[in-house]
């Protein structure tokens, strides 16, 4: 592998699904979305650009929980080309 | 295992619907916990709910819950819980769970289980809307 191919690797993005509910879904005014990132992310870099984007989700953020592919995660997982991702408020059924 | 034991609706649930679908000889009890809309919370009248839901995700675990009760309770032979979503009215069914067992020992503490767990982990909220305003509402607020 030469230092071209390196640099290449490092600029590669992947692109994720997000998808929100309840409160901040009402806050951001979408339940699902496209992010591009770069690729070796974790859950926590998207939160952090989500944030960035939607100011709107900074009251949120401290309470979310993160699935990945319908799975919960911790804030360090990394995310893959592909992935859903769900930023799920503190739920309440039944 | 049963067909749609777990399963996420925006139709009116049936609590015989969801006993029907335990149908086994070899039970001997049948538990199930009605969740009801209620017209009071915390002294505030409510009009109506709206459930929403993770409906692939809220399915799932659902399903992880019925696995765990199971392997803890080895009298509960099946599961099922139905939790509806959408505008919901007072009075009106939102969740059934419904446990079938040879022997009625350990449904009582397995229903439960089953639903403080559903509050806890399975992915569904619900919006308090009041004659003055609208509020989420989670377990912990």
């Amino acid at each position: 592998m030469n230092e071209w191919t390196n640099e290449q690797m490092a600029n590669e993005q992947i692109a994720v699904k997000v998808r929100f509910f309840a409160a901040p879904r009402e806050a951001i005014g979408t339940g699902e979305i496209e992010v591009e990132i770069p690729a070796g992310s974790t859950v926590g870099d998207l939160i952090d650009l989500l944030t960035k984007e939607y100011p709107a989700l900074r009251p949120y953020t401290r309470f979310i929980s993160v699935a990945v592919n319908r799975a919960y995660v911790g804030m360090q997982s990394v995310l893959h080309d592909g992935d859903e991702v769900a930023c799920l408020p503190p739920v309440g059924g039944g | 295992m049963v067909e749609r034991a777990f399963e996420i609706t925006e139709e009116d649930i049936s609590v015989d619907e969801v006993v029907a679908r335990l149908a086994d000889p070899a039970i001997g009890a049948v538990i199930t916990f009605v969740g009801v809309v209620r017209s009071v919370t915390e002294g505030r009248e409510v009009r109506y709910l709206e459930y929403e839901a993770y409906p692939e995700m809220a399915e799932k675990v659902l399903r992880q819950i019925g696995d765990e009760i199971r392997a803890r309770w080895k009298t509960i032979r099946e599961v099922a819980i139905v939790h509806r979503v959408g505008r919901l009215q007072v009075g009106e069914t939102a969740v059934v769970i419904a446990l079938s067992a040879a022997h009625r020992h350990e449904v009582f503490d397995a229903v439960h289980y089953a639903i403080d767990r559903l509050k806890e982990v399975v992915p569904i909220w619900k919006k308090e809307v009041w004659a003055d305003g609208a509020g989420w509402r989670s377990e912990g607020g």
